[in-house]
């Protein structure tokens, strides 16, 4: 074929494969040193949320159950201070084609992908949303690939990864599995060349297009059954599409006052890229490795610009621990016989503590979870640890160290979210933002671009890029 | 299993992307130390011998090369063991709820 496939080469040729593989020229939005009309972008190459919604319908995707965990919120109400104690509301997206949200975005992203001509889609992903892209990619007749990261150097995969391997090819997609390492992009990018498949990045305007439905589907159904909209909605966040795209849905279906609560597992001190590390982690995704990354720089994606910026939404962000993940995974099985997946039930593990902080009339709803199987199990995902030499044990999740030890909590009050200043979030993102614009001076547009990206007011961007820019110059070179 | 695969037979490749030397320039040491590695599954098309080239096509109508490591290979995965961590945690939810009442 005589293409240079030298990491260096393919990388180089980034921009020209992306642009082929997206059918999105991102230059066109461009409108300063780092800023871009956002909803220019997501209005012109999206699909709004009546679209999105009428897709979604031709493959049985969306419209599901929101149910009221009735004995997970009397167990929170117990806990909690007298006259508090939310009730919380549970969106089963297990019951989805794919067996989670991501057969939203991957709805769209096919039907895209269709619609142009494309022979078929191809998706770097080791979670569930290679199974939905598999999924819909079956239902439209298009060939799929799917490019998984699942091993380390010793040839030992992560047993949730294998399964999201398994699925995809029960789907009857080619899947590629990579060992660890951030060349899995590398690879993707060949591929898209070789195959000229479309990109069905999870971060572009149609992917984050499939997500709106979500939070629209929440604010009409509560408003219809219980005359009002949710208080907050607890949403697990990652790469930042899921809080986004639920957060716009919330807003479009009129519910603008609800407050959007992203969560992730700490993962703290655990490198995404680390052979080493990578089989220490018992959750492949919903964790702070990509969470913090995503948010604090989202155009480290796939594509140029990202359709996912959660800082714009995000009202509060806080952390949880694997062990309390697993230990509400169990209390949704046995006390409202829900069996679902462990990294589904990360917003939930937040949700019992964040409903006693919250008055007993109001609403929280956790937005998501997914199905659950082989692999994809507490038992499965904690078997594994110990054999990675991972210490198990019953205590005060505060004792949990990422990559040493899992702590399950012995009582229902020790399940306590940590918070993550936003602020810190808006700092880091703001010093990538200056790299970004390299020695461009920022103009007043990149300005209020920064601040509608952050979700900060432009006086504090302005002073805290000012205060960035002062100890840059204060560094030898 | 057996040592030879034949035509047409569903196996696994393997091939070696990156050596050592030829990692992305950001990734930590450890991973630098060690070389990106594929797997791929497909029908049989050329060779059958394992540890030899072999080359498959895949269901989404590729034809990849590699190494031969394994015929009909099981996902491998499973639920694990039971975790006595987690055995009591429902049981004592319930109890939990009985004794607030309500």
């Amino acid at each position: 074929m005589g293409r240079d496939l030298s990491y260096a080469a393919v990388m180089a040729r980034r921009n020209a494969i992306m642009i082929a593989a997206v059918g999105i020229d991102y230059q066109v939005f461009a409108t300063g040193a780092v800023a871009f009309d956002y909803e220019a972008m997501m209005r012109e190459a999206g699909y709004s949320v009546e679209q999105a919604a009428a897709i979604q319908r031709q493959t049985h995707v969306g419209d599901t159950p929101l149910l009221e965990l009735g004995n997970i919120t009397r167990l929170a109400r117990a806990l909690a201070p007298p006259g508090k104690g939310a009730r919380i509301f549970l969106k089963d997206e297990a019951a989805n084609p794919s067996g989670s949200f991501k057969a939203r975005r991957a709805a769209l992203s096919v039907f895209h992908a269709e619609r142009h001509g494309y022979p078929g889609v191809c998706a770097a992903t080791s979670g569930n949303y290679g199974a939905a892209v598999a999924s819909q990619a079956a239902m439209r007749g298009l060939g799929c690939i799917i490019i998984q990261e699942v091993f380390d150097s010793r040839g030992v995969g992560q047993p949730e990864i294998v399964e999201k391997g398994r699925a995809c090819e029960a789907y009857g997609a080619e899947v590629i599995q990579l060992t660890v390492g951030p060349e899995l992009f590398y690879t993707f990018l060949v591929t898209l060349e070789e195959t000229g498949y479309f990109n069905a990045s999870l971060y572009t305007p149609y992917s984050i297009a499939g997500i709106e439905t979500l939070g629209y589907e929440i604010a009409r159904e509560l408003l219809a059954r219980e005359g009002r909209y949710p208080d907050a909605v607890v949403v697990t966040h990652a790469g930042g599409g899921n809080v986004t795209g639920t957060a716009r849905g919330l807003r479009k279906a009129g519910a603008t006052q609800t407050r959007v609560i992203g969560v992730s597992v700490d993962l703290a001190g655990l490198h995404m890229a680390s052979d080493r590390d990578f089989n220490r982690k018992s959750f492949t995704t919903g964790h702070t490795g990509f969470g913090i990354p995503f948010a604090t720089w989202p155009d480290r994606a796939d594509v140029p610009r990202n359709a996912a910026r959660p800082l714009r939404y995000l009202d509060r962000y806080v952390l949880v621990t694997q062990g309390e993940v697993f230990y509400v995974t169990e209390l949704l099985a046995q006390l409202e016989g829900l069996e679902r997946g462990p990294a589904g039930n990360t917003s939930l593990a937040a949700a019992i503590s964040l409903a006693q902080e919250m008055d007993r009339d109001q609403i929280l709803v956790v937005q998501e979870t997914e199905y659950t199987g082989a692999g994809k199990h507490p038992w499965a995902q904690l078997t594994f640890a110990r054999r990675n030499g991972i210490v198990i044990e019953r205590g005060d999740p505060a004792g949990n160290v990422p990559g040493e030890r899992i702590v399950i909590p012995q009582r229902p009050d020790q399940l306590r979210v940590k918070e993550y200043p936003l602020e810190n979030l808006r700092r880091s993102y703001l010093k990538n933002a200056l790299a970004y614009a390299g020695t461009a001076p920022l103009t007043s547009t990149d300005f209020r671009f920064l601040a509608e990206d952050t979700g900060a007011d432009e006086a504090w961007v302005r002073r805290t890029v000012a205060e960035l820019a002062g100890q840059e110059e204060g560094k030898p070179r | 299993m057996g040592a030879r695969a034949r035509k047409g037979d569903w196996v696994q490749i393997h091939r070696i992307l990156l050596g050592p030397g030829e990692r992305a320039p950001q990734v930590p040491p450890d991973t630098q130390a060690v070389p990106l590695e594929m797997w791929v599954k497909g029908f049989l098309v050329e060779g059958g011998e394992l540890g030899h080239p072999a080359t498959v096509r895949t269901v989404a109508g590729r034809e990849v090369q590699g190494t031969l490591v394994a015929v009909r290979p099981g996902p491998g995965h499973d639920f694990g063991e039971p975790v006595p961590e987690l055995l009591t945690v429902g049981l004592e939810a319930r109890e939990f709820l009985k004794s607030v009442g309500g």
